[in-house]
């Protein structure tokens, strides 16, 4: 694995001309919050910041993506029928991404491509991105990442991960889009030396002492799933939610969606929007049965998937990777890092 | 990649009301594209997404057999936005099928034993396909004696009619309609709850003999302690689930019960299954 140093003063033309080969994304402020979106030419990313409020899982997975257009137009040929539209997976880089976020995209593609169906949208715009990952030398005061099978320099799912170090960057390269990124900036590739490495090294250990919230899940996997799921804490857990659904629209690896059509004149489109288990109406049934018509049941739901039923399924940890976005803006205060503790001593 | 969202444009053949209050209909759908028809090869107990352009996509049970060629069947209850466009559409219109999805009812294991179906209601329809289809000249051999215990609240609310007289006609098939109250003096079958007909009529449970239990939750609660009583083994129950969805492949994340997810894990899953899932349902 090459490390390389970027001189900062070579940040912004290295850019510039990765600008003109294919779409840059990165974090910007917008109002009071940064937000990951597609940078204009001469905009930079700003690294200045902690991490964004939303996590960038939207760039994979837009919030609200056209799945097939349709005419009603009886006059046309193919009117009623649902048509495949054309769709832009073209490369393109998100520059400034945390170790988090792109560990997020690994956890979530176990659900959208599968051994028996492959989601088509989430998988061809996965491929087509190239992570650029931003290193946390000064990690926000609620992660808990590297207890939740990730780490402030973390490396899964990264192309290549930055360093912040004074006046230059340190690039470490981890597969072939990474290198054809750095290639493609003009960033001198052959200044690769071993201290580098040491250097990056010195400063993952100074970053992850930093971070002092951990979580236990080490017992999660051998709990009963309708004891716990029966477990006397859920009213409790649940008790000052107020079923907003930020928690799961700020996650960077939640991702339940809801299909509707839209329909203009005689022309529609079928399209995908971001769902939340937080609503009642996620699980309403036509007859008017709803499994999950109490607070209390969509709470339950939302730990025991991330926390119970996710480990069950995939054996390959919690879904969840730390970032600690739900306790920093749930507004009742609901902290998964207690859930997960209360989950993961219960006794039945 | 082959895109599992896109639906298979069908014409609607024939629609049948079925029940007298009008609220169940029968839609007979044929594919636009014929070679479509070879791509959606399914089994007794699978379901589909019906997909209307404009309204959006309901999951709903195959009534049809798969020994039935050139269309696909499935009978719908009229209850919300998708189901009341469907219910005023007409022969002739263009909508779309996306399945088959779901798991289907165990017929390998079910092989060489005695099938027991247990109806109830308008769930009969995924229970009809498997009628036609053990029925079927080629198939008949395979299973050994088979009993369908069906109700309605009226005689008039019982679907397929015609078909059930018709097999009630057979020697090869075991039939027990009942309705729970009827003031037609021609009715000639029985009268009665669902439970109590099954406890009268269902053999006893033993290790060749497989129930398959479908109906509203009110009939599942009361004959469930029957099957007990009969002797039923848990893993022997087979009983189909409903649940809201939307994508029909076990990613939209809304339909699941613990880590099952209804719509591809299920909807068939066995007593036993049950037992060790979580009650959200």
């Amino acid at each position: 694995m090459k490390v390389i140093k970027i001189d900062k003063k070579n940040w912004a033309e290295g850019l510039k001309r990765l600008a003109d080969k294919f779409p840059l994304f990165g974090p910007v402020q917008k109002d009071e919050f940064h937000i990951f979106k597609e940078l204009h030419k001469d905009e930079l990313p700003d690294l200045s910041l902690q991490n964004t409020r939303l996590s960038p899982k939207s760039v994979v997975y837009p919030q609200s993506e056209t799945l097939f257009e349709y005419t009603l137009d009886e006059k046309q040929a193919d009117h009623h029928i649902l048509k495949e539209i054309d769709k832009d997976y073209l490369p393109r880089a998100v520059v400034g991404i945390r170790p988090c976020d792109a560990k997020a995209f690994l956890l979530v593609k176990r659900n959208f491509d599968t051994p028996e169906y492959k989601d088509p949208y989430w998988i061809k715009a996965y491929q087509a991105v190239t992570l650029i990952g931003y290193a946390c030398n000064t990690p926000c005061s609620n992660c808990f990442c590297t207890t939740a099978g990730c780490g402030p320099f973390h490396e899964e799912g990264l192309d290549v991960l930055l360093v912040d170090a004074a006046d230059h960057y340190l690039a470490q390269i981890m597969s072939e889009k990474g290198e054809k990124f750095i290639t493609a900036a003009g960033w001198d590739t052959s200044a690769g030396a071993n201290d580098l490495r040491e250097q990056v090294q010195t400063l993952k250990q100074a970053a992850e002492t930093k971070i002092t919230a951990r979580v236990s899940t080490d017992k999660l996997k051998d709990k009963d799933t309708t004891a716990l799921f029966e477990a006397s804490f859920w009213e409790d857990v649940a008790f000052a939610c107020i079923n907003c659904g930020t928690c799961t629209y700020a996650c960077p690896t939640c991702w339940c969606f809801d299909i509707q059509d839209e329909t203009f004149g005689s022309s529609g489109i079928r399209i995908r929007n971001w769902d939340s288990c937080m609503y009642p109406l996620f699980t309403h049934h036509g007859s008017g049965h709803n499994p999950r018509d109490m607070k209390m049941q969509r709470v339950r739901q939302r730990f025991m998937h991330k926390l119970k039923y996710y480990v069950d399924k995939y054996a390959n940890g919690i879904q969840c990777v730390g970032c600690g976005r739900c306790i920093r803006l749930c507004p009742v205060n609901i902290d998964i890092r207690k859930v997960c503790d209360l989950m993961n001593s219960f006794e039945s | 990649m082959q895109n599992p969202y896109l639906p298979y444009p069908v014409r609607i053949e024939e629609i049948i009301t079925e029940t007298e209050d009008k609220n169940l209909k029968t839609f007979k759908l044929v594919f636009i594209n014929p070679e479509d028809e070879e791509k959606f090869k399914y089994q007794a107990g699978q379901f589909a997404e019906l997909s209307v352009a404009g309204k959006g996509e309901i999951p709903i049970g195959i009534a049809s057999s798969p020994t039935e060629k050139g269309f696909l069947m499935f009978t719908v209850n009229k209850v919300g936005l998708v189901t009341s466009c469907l219910h005023n559409m007409k022969a002739g219109d263009i909508m779309g099928v996306r399945g088959p999805l779901g798991n289907w009812y165990p017929w390998d294991i079910m092989e060489g034993k005695n099938v027991v179906i247990i109806g109830g209601g308008f769930a009969f329809t995924t229970l009809r396909s498997s009628i036609i289809y053990m029925l079927d000249p080629a198939n008949r051999p395979k299973f050994k004696d088979i009993h369908v215990i069906y109700g309605a609240r009226t005689p008039g609310m019982l679907l397929y009619r015609d078909e059930l007289a018709e097999w009630e006609k057979r020697d090869d098939i075991n039939m027990h309609i009942t309705v729970d109250a009827t003031d037609d003096p021609n009715w000639k079958y029985n009268i009665g709850f669902v439970p109590t007909i099954t406890d009268q009529k269902a053999p006893p449970g033993n290790p060749d003999t497989y129930a398959i239990v479908c109906g509203p939750p009110i009939m599942i609660k009361f004959t469930q302690p029957v099957l007990d009583t009969l002797d039923y083994a848990h893993d022997h129950i087979i009983m189909s689930l409903e649940m809201r969805m939307k994508c029909g492949i076990g990613i939209c994340g809304r339909c699941n019960i613990g880590k099952e997810y209804v719509c591809k894990d299920g909807p068939v899953f066995t007593l036993d299954q049950l037992n060790n899932m979580p009650k959200e349902y």
